[in-house]
Order: C-alpha cells, then sequence, then structure tokens
C-alpha cells in the first residue's frame, strides 16, 4: 500500500516536472506544476506529514502558484518565444542536483532489512498518531525555535517592504513594467 | 499491528478527502458529459455570434498585466504564510502557555507593523 502510494505519487510527480519544462505555453506549465504541488502534498500525507501536506497546498499550490501566474502574465510570454537557450547551465545545475542527491542517498544510513524499516516506520507513525504532527510541530516551533520564529516574522516583513518599494517604483516612475492604461 | 495496515487506517481517514476530489471531477465531467448529450444542437449564425457568447474580443490575452495586481499577490503570499504559523499555534495552544502567546503577539504586531506600512504607502489602493 505504501509502495504503490508512492510510485503512483511519485511518478505523477516526475511526469508533471517533466511537462512543466516540455510545454511551449507557459500557462499549460503554470497548471501542470499546480498538478505537481497537489501530489506533493499527496505524498507528504503519505509520509504522515500532514503539516507540510497543508504547507504545500496552502503556501505552494495557493500563493506561490498566484505569483508564478502574475509573473508569466507581467512578462507578457508569446507562446512561440523561445526560452530555452541555457541548455548549458541546465545540465551543469541538473548534474549538480543530481550529485548531491546521490551523495545524500548513500550517505543516508537506509535500514538492511525492509521489515525493520516497517516496524520502525510503523513506530515511528503510532507516535505521530499519539501526539499529532502538526502539535508536535507547533510545540517544537514555539518553545525550542522561539527566536527562529521571531526573526522569520522579521524577514517577512522586510519582504513585505522591499516587496512594496520595488513594485511602487514600477508605477510611480512608467518603466518597461507599467504599458496599460 | 503492522506497518502496512497501520499505514491502511491512517489512509483511510483521508477516505472524505478522496471522495470529495472524486465527487469534484465528476461534478465537472459530468455536467460537461451531459449538456453535451442532452443540448438541443439548433446552430444559428445569429446564436454563434460573439454577441450571444459576450463582446467582441479587442486585443490578445496574453498583454501584459499592471503591476498592481503583483503587489496584491505579494501581500496575499507573505499574509498567507502568517496565517501558516496560525495553524500549529492554535493546535499547541495549551501545551505552550502564556509564552506562546506573547510570541504570537509578537509576531502578529511586526505584521501590523507591514500592513499599516503598505496601507499607508498606498499598495493597497487601486489609482
Amino acid at each position: 500500500m505504501a509502495t504503490l502510494s508512492f510510485f503512483y505519487f511519485g511518478s505523477v510527480i516526475v511526469l508533471c516536472a517533466l511537462l512543466v519544462v516540455i510545454f511551449r505555453n507557459p500557462v499549460y506549465s503554470v497548471i501542470s506544476l499546480l498538478v505537481m504541488f497537489f501530489h506533493i502534498a499527496g505524498l507528504f500525507v503519505t509520509l504522515h506529514a500532514e503539516f507540510l501536506a497543508a504547507v504545500q497546498l496552502i503556501v505552494y499550490a495557493g500563493a506561490i502558484l498566484v505569483l508564478y501566474l502574475f509573473v508569466v502574465m507581467i512578462l507578457n510570454l508569446q507562446q512561440d518565444d523561445s526560452y530555452q537557450r541555457q541548455v548549458k547551465w541546465g545540465l551543469g545545475l541538473g548534474l549538480l542536483a543530481l550529485a548531491e542527491v546521490i551523495a545524500i542517498i548513500s550517505k543516508a544510513a537506509l535500514p538492511d532489512e525492509p521489515a525493520q524499516s516497517k516496524t520502525a516506520a510503523a513506530a515511528a507513525g503510532e507516535a505521530a498518531t499519539v501526539v499529532g504532527n502538526t502539535e508536535m510541530v507547533g510545540k517544537a516551533l514555539y518553545t525550542t525555535y522561539l527566536f527562529p520564529f521571531e526573526v522569520a516574522s522579521l524577514i517577512l516583513l522586510v519582504a513585505m517592504i522591499g516587496a512594496i518599494i520595488m513594485a511602487k517604483k514600477g508605477i510611480m516612475e512608467p518603466g518597461p513594467l507599467r504599458e496599460s492604461k | 499491528m503492522n506497518g502496512a495496515s497501520h499505514l491502511l487506517s491512517y489512509l483511510a481517514n483521508y477516505f472524505p478527502v478522496l471522495v470529495f476530489i472524486g465527487v469534484a471531477f465528476a461534478f465537472g465531467a459530468g455536467t460537461l458529459v451531459i449538456s453535451h448529450f442532452l443540448q438541443p444542437k439548433l446552430p444559428d449564425p445569429e446564436k454563434l455570434s460573439a454577441y450571444e457568447c459576450g463582446s467582441e474580443p479587442f486585443s490578445d490575452a496574453r498583454m501584459p498585466f499592471p503591476v498592481r495586481y503583483y503587489i496584491i499577490a505579494m501581500l496575499f503570499v507573505i499574509f498567507d504564510i502568517e496565517i501558516l504559523f496560525l495553524y500549529p499555534w492554535a493546535i499547541a495552544f495549551d501545551k505552550i502557555g502564556v509564552i506562546g502567546m506573547v510570541e504570537m503577539l509578537i509576531f502578529i504586531a511586526l505584521f501590523v507593523v507591514g500592513y499599516v506600512y503598505a496601507w499607508k504607502k498606498g499598495a493597497l489602493e487601486w489609482d
């Protein structure tokens, strides 16, 4: 059951990620990115990480995707515009990411026997259902990681002010960004 | 209880979500399919003209949007992240006590500063 759901979510994620790159129409790319975000949330649910699944849906599928869509709209991309000249960069960065993944997998302490990992997963799952994933995150975040949490709010404040200043510049001084009306 | 059956019973909690997604897709697809088979097909040039289904398109849909939409989207993302921090706080509220309450008040106060700034700068104004 676990492997079945993993392979379903994993294969859809890979397929959608490929479609994001393959589609010539940027709006289609954004929509397949949305499908990918939903399946990543499903993968998080099968891993007992409900809070991460909620984050995935609320922030990525809800907010970040809207930003992507607005960037696509603002940049005024046409379907036939070619933005695919960075093959060398893409290949280099892709190989770097692949090497990173291989390094992580080879270093990770994988249990030798599948039965052992199953009982460990069951134990972890039972612990998670007793307390609840979100509650554990909340307790850790608001006691142990109190200071980083407040710093995060400061960073978000800086991001908000920076976004307003940069966007306001675009409105006050008619630049290339502002063409309509 | 072994791992597989535990995961199964855990995923069973999400069965209503699955039903909901299924009903949503079935409703969308079913409406299209049923209306495709039930609708009377009497094409008429007047009926097929743009007047019947809205106004004539005056330009391509892929036009540059005003940057104002982007400010609204950006503010939405930031407040969305703020709301996200409230979920684990609300769940663990009885465990973290007064400190957690004070923390969240500081957190929200910082966002209020940003909100007042956005308001005063006119980022929420349309013109």
